[in-house]
């Protein structure tokens, strides 16, 4: 595979509901206050309905597809722990999976038909070739004050790790949520899930 | 020039004002998705009249057009419709828009057909959104064949900026050849997002009404001499397309790619090397400029998605082509790694691919109907009944997958009444195999009424059930003439399921909440041991909708201790509900718990209660 070695490549998954395009604008909308050319792709539809959904976002000086390839993925990012593991190849060697510590049972597994693994977290570890940061997005989230801002929290995490700067992350979060009082406990959120992960990095 | 610098130039061009909720357009550079590049060039383009019907990938479409000034916006009830009234636009002079996805064009595809013939005044574009890789559809037919078919002009923009651009230009030529245009956009087109750049309005005013019989009046006399003017537009069309600004070649390498829409970008991606031969306009094809690039390029590959139709014409042509490494597969949409794959003599690696998922298959993760979904008590009895279900188009499909397992089939829209009349003509009526016919108020309303009017013509006694959620659930809650509400929210008459059946001569009507199975349950036995057609309406809204939502207010309880983990609540597939996996025991998610209620009623403990 060719060319873009310039352009960031970031997969947000998770489960219908939990955020993932709302998450997904905020990226995009930052990386386009700092200049770079962005594509967003995603499906609607069908996969709404609590099915496992994705977000490719990519950006760089200049980008063609709107679909990350298959194992160019520089991050992974997770709202939900066996999404992770469904998403792991999308990953380049040496790229990041960050994961929401947080599970959904899906359908398959609350019908008793299938299991849901106890390990995930040691399974991704264990992946050659890749850094896994877990970020406790339950606990963060209601620090916050919303359970439902697990996505802004992971989001915060992803940050610490992109070299976009923090005041068009601000920026973007205040073009997508124009609530004040959401914004509010969303930057709250962000700010709790980029701080962690700093500390994370720092050990 | 790439692509970016491209767009960079087109900005500074274009002065910046504000915002669609401000009824003033936002212009410059936006982060626009297709579907909402569409929107933003069918008002720049002066369109005054929009329609279609709801299916994705083709929804947003109108659902953001709706926001712009001085352009009347409508659902239709189906395809047909949509398309028949925008001809009609057309014909009194102003330009129009007319959206849906590729399985609604063969809904439309009856007037597009002769509409080629009589060709159209004002401009009159038809959006089709196919669906490569089927992420919601049922089919992934490539509706470049329609272009084909039909003789008519066909446009396939890359991106974003590109449908701005090519819209524009579709209206003009869909008036400069007085010819409706297809404009072929895909998933990856319709909801990707990239940057581009809307402009201020141009006012096209109408050009009003002139009577013209040989034109407008397709008997067979005038159809012989428009079919000939057809073919006559099509072969200027021909030299025209040689040249156009949407056709261009890139120069890089010695290898050669013909290509075009979204794959474009792929190749971009995947072969960075090869010079490409971009097409924007698909038909009538370029053959001088194709034979061209290809005699100039030391081997000439076709790239494409779904059908080999670029490569069938340009072998046509006689033009050599050179066969990729790998066969291009002709199912499933394209990707960048696919591309590259084509040219690669042998499977490239993907180094974290696949290490996590060796050991353990992945529990999958399909959609399911929601908490308080107004679906779920039907298909519980349904169940129970042990019936013969017919499906159709919509939420309520999910009721074919595990656990409620509870329909039988899935056509295509308006096929469950029709099927469920054949079946029971094939397997009798005394058939344990009991047949009834399953089919939303938006699907019904879209092609069910006709079928149901056939039972009753030809002495069917089949059992129909509407679904009636009043919205069009599936594709994000758009207003049907049988929600009340048009596309702007302004309050339309709603239909009367109950006074259209009867008048269809259905004689069983009956209303009746799905929340209450136990009712539900008596009025299906009754339907089916009635001697006549019988149409029972389940009636409740979508509990997704914020009013609806709001009035259920009683929560379910659940009692641990008295659980004795018999999962039978597991069968309804309510997402709030799940299993303790040490224990087998029910789990409650009260955030999820709507308060429907229905788990209670197969829970033979009284563990969950109200």
């Amino acid at each position: 595979m060719s060319g873009s070695e310039s352009v960031t490549n970031v997969l947000m998954v998770g489960v219908g509901g939990q955020g993932i395009m709302l998450a997904s604008e905020i990226l995009s909308g930052t990386a386009l206050l700092a200049g770079y050319d962005v594509t967003k792709s995603e499906v609607h539809g069908m996969s709404q309905r609590g099915g496992s959904v994705n977000s490719h976002v990519r950006f760089g000086p200049e980008v063609f597809s709107p679909l990350i390839p298959a194992g160019q993925a520089h991050f992974v990012v997770a709202l939900e722990k066996l999404e992770a593991l469904r998403w792991a190849g999308y990953l380049v060697p040496g790229g990041t999976m960050i994961v929401n510590d947080f599970r959904l049972d899906p359908a398959t597994v609350t019908t008793g038909k299938l299991t849901y693994p106890e390990d995930v977290i040691e399974r991704l570890k264990s992946l050659q070739d890749c850094r896994v940061r877990v970020v406790d997005g339950p606990a963060l989230s209601v620090q916050a004050g919303d359970f439902r801002t697990m996505n802004t929290v992971v989001l915060g995490a992803l940050s610490s790790m992109l070299e976009l700067s923090e005041e068009y992350w601000y920026k973007g979060m205040e073009e997508r949520i124009t609530r004040k009082n959401l914004l509010q406990i969303n930057t709250r959120a962000f700010e709790l899930g980029r701080q962690a992960a700093q500390d994370g990095n720092r050990n | 020039m790439g692509r970016f610098q491209q767009r960079a130039i087109i900005q500074h061009e274009i002065d910046m004002a504000t915002r669609p909720s401000e009824k003033v357009i936002k212009a410059g550079k936006v982060f626009l998705s297709g579907n909402e590049a569409v929107a933003h060039s069918a008002w720049a383009a002066g369109v005054r009249f929009a329609t279609g019907y709801p299916g994705t990938p083709s929804t947003e479409i109108l659902e953001t057009l709706v926001g712009f000034p001085e352009v009347h916006c409508e659902w239709a009830p189906n395809e047909k419709v949509a398309l028949e009234t925008a001809a009609g636009a057309s014909l009194g002079g102003i330009r129009s828009l007319v959206t849906m996805k590729h399985v609604g064009l063969n809904v439309a595809a009856d007037p597009l057909m002769t509409l080629a013939y009589t060709g159209v005044k004002g401009g009159l574009v038809v959006i089709s959104a196919d669906d490569p890789g089927m992420h919601s559809s049922q089919n992934e037919q490539d509706n470049r064949n329609y272009a084909r078919f039909a003789k008519v002009p066909m446009f396939e923009p890359a991106d974003s900026a590109e449908v701005v651009e090519y819209l524009k230009e579709a209206y003009a030529l869909s008036e400069r050849y007085e010819l409706p245009v297809l404009f072929r956009m895909t998933t990856r087109i319709c909801h990707s997002k990239s940057p581009a750049f809307t402009g201020p309005r141009t006012d096209v005013p109408p050009t009003g009404y002139e009577k013209d019989f040989v034109r407008n009046v397709m008997v067979p006399a005038n159809a012989r001499i428009m079919r000939v003017e057809l073919q006559r537009k099509m072969n200027e069309l021909l030299r025209e397309v040689e040249t156009s600004a949407l056709n261009r070649i890139e120069r890089r390498g010695e290898l050669g790619v013909i290509t075009s829409g979204n794959i474009y970008n792929y190749v971009r991606e995947a072969l960075p090397g090869v010079s490409v031969l971009k097409l924007g306009i698909t038909w009538p094809l370029p053959e001088k400029m194709i034979a061209g690039f290809a005699s100039s390029c030391e081997r000439t590959f076709v790239v494409e998605e779904l059908d080999p139709f670029l490569e069938t014409e340009i072998r046509a042509m006689g033009v050599p082509l050179s066969a990729t490494p790998r066969p291009r597969p002709q199912v499933d949409e394209m990707s960048p790694e696919k591309v590259a794959e084509l040219f690669s003599e042998s499977r490239p690696e993907i180094a974290v691919a696949d290490q996590a998922g060796q050991t353990l298959e992945i529990a999958p993760r399909p959609p399911v109907l929601c908490p308080g979904c107004s679906h779920r008590g039907v298909f519980m009895v349904l169940k129970k009944m042990r019936l013969t279900v017919t499906g159709d188009i919509g939420c309520y499909t999910l009721s074919a997958l595990p656990p409620l397992e509870s329909m039988d089939t899935c056509l295509c829209m308006g096929a469950s009444v029709g099927m469920a009349y054949g079946l029971e003509r094939a397997i009798g009526r005394q058939s344990k195999k009991k047949v009834v016919a399953v089919i939303g108020d938006s699907t019904f309303l879209h092609s069910g009424i006709a079928p149901l009017l056939n039972i009753v013509y030809n002495g069917g006694k089949t059992v129909t059930v509407i679904l009636d959620n009043r919205t069009t659930a599936m594709t994000g809650h758009n207003e049907n003439p049988g929600s009340g509400k048009r596309i702007d929210g302004e309050p339309a008459p709603g239909i009367d399921f109950e006074a259209l059946s009867r008048a269809l001569g259905v004689e069983f009507v009956e209303t009746v909440d799905p929340y209450n199975i136990d009712k539900f349950r008596e009025v299906m036995e009754q339907a089916l041991a009635f001697d006549g057609p019988a149409v029972v309406v389940a009636s409740r809204a979508c509990v997704l909708i914020p009013d609806e939502r709001r009035q259920l207010k009683p929560k379910v309880n659940l009692d641990q201790e008295a659980c004795n983990a018999c999962g039978a609540c597991f069968r309804i597939g309510c997402p709030a509900l799940s299993m303790d996996s040490e224990t087998g025991k029910c789990r409650l998610n009260t955030l999820l718990c709507a308060g429907c209620g229905l788990c209670t009623t197969s829970c033979p403990t009284g563990a969950l209660g109200l």
